[in-house]
């Protein structure tokens, strides 16, 4: 039997079971053990969380509302709730982990932030934070999704963010990835923001730990609703997973079943994919211990989705732990069933998500349901960064 | 016995196995062990490189492509009997898919007692994998940095005893331009003392005679890398192989 603790605080070396750990080059250790140091001093500190607590309430807009959808509801029969994250500042939940750890950096007395991006949500969101707190701000971008991402890049210039193309390997997340890594070992006196609850402990610890926010609504907001703070199921999508982590981490201790949903592209088996807990075996990359998709050779496969926010070839350490340990039940949406979502919502309930969180909506045609049960779906993002995608589809149908 | 020794002023080589050819390991290191090269590292290309610069990644890009592979790594290895040692560095993914203990038992039976694991730390190995190493009689030489503390440096030290640490020289990635040396006198005795009688080899950065001679009077060991996969690719390997073991210039 798997303590349920393990799932929400790693060991004293940052393993969830045998996932996690920071697997880096000596070049890096001290700037590690800096941050964690100071990470903890933080959690302790009343006044870090103040202002904390403050930006998110004046400056994010929390809480943000935990929304009845009728329509899901009677479609798939159960109470279903949406975490609107979509109508946070800056279109995400990204923004939760960027103002936390922002204001460690300013502890750290750092002035350079970098940061990785993959779709470019976490890139607003930290050169967001920074323009906030007048920080320099380098973020690395694969020169693919910058093409992709265009009216991403272009709002992060805006908000005085310098945006480097990552031009090696495969060009896309994986690769911003190394390139911010490279940076911070090249420059150790800059602070690296990761946006995902993967990388090197802390980091997988501390942006859950940032994101636990969006649980922690959902328990006040469902004992006012529904006079219980547990929910039956929660749905959240999972790339790296740093919103199903926040989502999950005040349940994981609850009756609450987890659902993580993960992007099955083109479909699981068809080598366009992006389905890591499906396709992936133990494997190290980006500094920590979980599952990886690999070839034979051991060599990162680059995984394929629609979204590029869920294309990322591993997953978090927590997600890994909790998934093979079955805490959570991992399920895949491919493509044209998370844009069919993305359009069901849309024109019954008015709200466009995000492509990501079109596949936690998807999960729900996927779910058998009591009619009685309260259902919370974690709506990460909005979809105004996939208008083009969503339009391309839009007429091909019409 | 342990191969590498203190105060015997060591040049070492970094290949990417598989590059530029698929097979062009076994000629390299015949090659390199012919012009007295004292040991030789033999890099398993990875997609992930994270602590390496253009240079190695571009190698590291062009060996996979040509179909390089751990298992293959090994069979090269056979056909060589090298005299020098052969030093396998690999980021640590690439072994663990292979096996842990598999690939353990390939060094042991190929003759290899020392790898290089960048993303392996100290911690990780004690707790992990450092009984699976010391069964198969195989050394993890650890990276070590300026700044890293001296009771760090003696722990790695001990683990490392039958090999060397790897100082790098300043806090960058692989084949960085600028400035070869910049761990200052003061940081490199610390380092020294700490490391006791674990020789100390120093790379990253180190390019040219001047910086071998420099990295010499400080140390008992340089390793060259970055700057050879260069010369190799402009077909300049040969060159470069005879100017940095060039006798030192009077008037550096």
């Amino acid at each position: 039997m798997i303590s349920t603790i393990d799932f929400k605080k790693p060991d004293s070396l940052g393993f969830y079971g045998g996932f996690g750990g920071a697997f880096v080059p000596e070049l890096l250790r001290q700037n590690l053990t800096s941050l964690e140091e100071a990470f903890r001093e933080a959690k302790q500190d009343d006044a870090f969380h103040s202002s904390f607590q403050r930006l998110l309430k004046d400056y994010v807009g929390r809480p943000s509302p935990l929304y009845f959808s009728n329509y899901l509801s009677e479609t798939y029969g159960a109470k279903i709730y949406l975490k609107r994250e979509d109508l946070n500042h800056t279109g995400s939940h990204k923004i939760n982990n960027a103002l936390g750890q922002i204001l460690l950096a300013q502890r750290m007395q750092k002035r350079q932030i970098i940061a990785e991006t993959g779709a470019g949500q976490h890139g607003v969101a930290t050169a967001t934070a920074c323009a906030l707190l007048n920080m320099e701000c380098i973020v690395f971008m694969g020169e693919k999704d910058m093409e992709r991402q265009a009216p991403n890049v272009q709002r992060m210039r805006m908000l005085g963010a310098k945006v480097i193309a990552a031009t090696s390997g495969s060009k896309t997340l994986k690769d911003a990835t190394n390139e911010a890594i490279r940076y911070w070992i090249n420059h150790p006196d800059a602070y690296y923001l990761i946006g995902s609850v993967v990388g090197p402990h802390p980091y997988p610890e501390m942006v859950a730990y940032f994101q636990s926010v969006i649980s922690h609504e959902i328990q006040t907001q469902l004992l006012a609703a529904e006079g219980t703070e547990t929910p039956s199921k929660v749905i959240a999508c999972v790339g790296g997973g740093s919103n199903a982590a926040g989502a999950f981490h005040h349940f994981y201790d609850s009756s609450a079943q987890l659902i993580a949903v993960e992007a099955a592209g083109m479909g699981v088996d068809t080598g366009q994919s992006a389905a890591t807990s499906a396709l992936g075996v133990n494997g190290v990359l980006h500094g920590s211990m979980t599952l990886l998709m690999q070839d034979d050779d051991g060599q990162v496969v680059e995984p394929y989705s629609i979204s590029a926010g869920l294309d990322y070839p591993g997953i978090g350490p927590e997600h890994a732990h909790a998934i093979l340990s079955q805490r959570t039940k991992a399920i895949n949406i491919t493509d044209t069933e998370a844009v069919a979502a993305a359009f069901e919502l849309t024109r019954n309930e008015g709200i466009i998500p995000a492509l990501e969180s079109a596949h936690a909506i998807a999960a729900l045609k996927k779910t058998k349901f009591q009619p009685d049960e309260i259902v919370v779906v974690n709506l990460s993002g909005r979809g105004d960064k996939d208008m083009s995608t969503y339009i391309k589809h839009h007429e091909s149908i019409s | 016995m342990n191969p590498f020794r203190k105060n015997h002023k060591q040049l070492s080589i970094f290949v990417t196995a598989g590059y530029p050819e698929l097979n062009s390991l076994p000629d390299q290191i015949g090659y390199l062990e012919q012009r007295g090269v004292d040991f030789i590292e033999v890099g398993v290309p990875f997609s992930d490189p994270m602590a390496d610069g253009p240079t190695i990644q571009k190698s590291s890009e062009i060996a996979l492509k040509n179909g390089m592979t751990v298992s293959l790594l090994f069979d090269q290895i056979a056909l060589v009997n090298a005299k020098v040692p052969l030093i396998i560095m690999s980021y640590f993914n690439p072994i663990l898919h292979f096996g842990i203990e598999r690939f353990l038992k390939r060094c042991q039976e190929a003759r290899v007692s020392h790898v290089i694991v960048p993303d392996i730390s100290l911690e990780v190995y004690e707790k992990l994998y450092r009984s699976d190493f010391e069964q198969y009689g195989v050394t993890l030489c650890f990276l070590i940095t300026p700044r890293t503390s001296s009771s760090r440096v003696e722990k790695m030290s001990q683990l490392s005893s039958n090999g060397f640490l790897y100082l790098v020289s300043s806090n960058m990635t692989t084949g960085n331009t600028g400035k070869s040396l910049r761990v200052s006198d003061e940081e490199l005795s610390r380092i020294r003392s700490a490391a006791g009688d674990t020789p100390l080899m120093i790379g990253f950065g180190i390019k040219t005679k001047a910086d071998v001679a420099e990295v010499h009077r400080k140390a008992d060991g340089a390793i060259i890398g970055s700057a050879y996969i260069k010369a190799l690719a402009e077909g300049k390997s040969e060159d470069f192989i005879s100017s940095v073991l060039a006798p030192e210039p009077q008037n550096p």
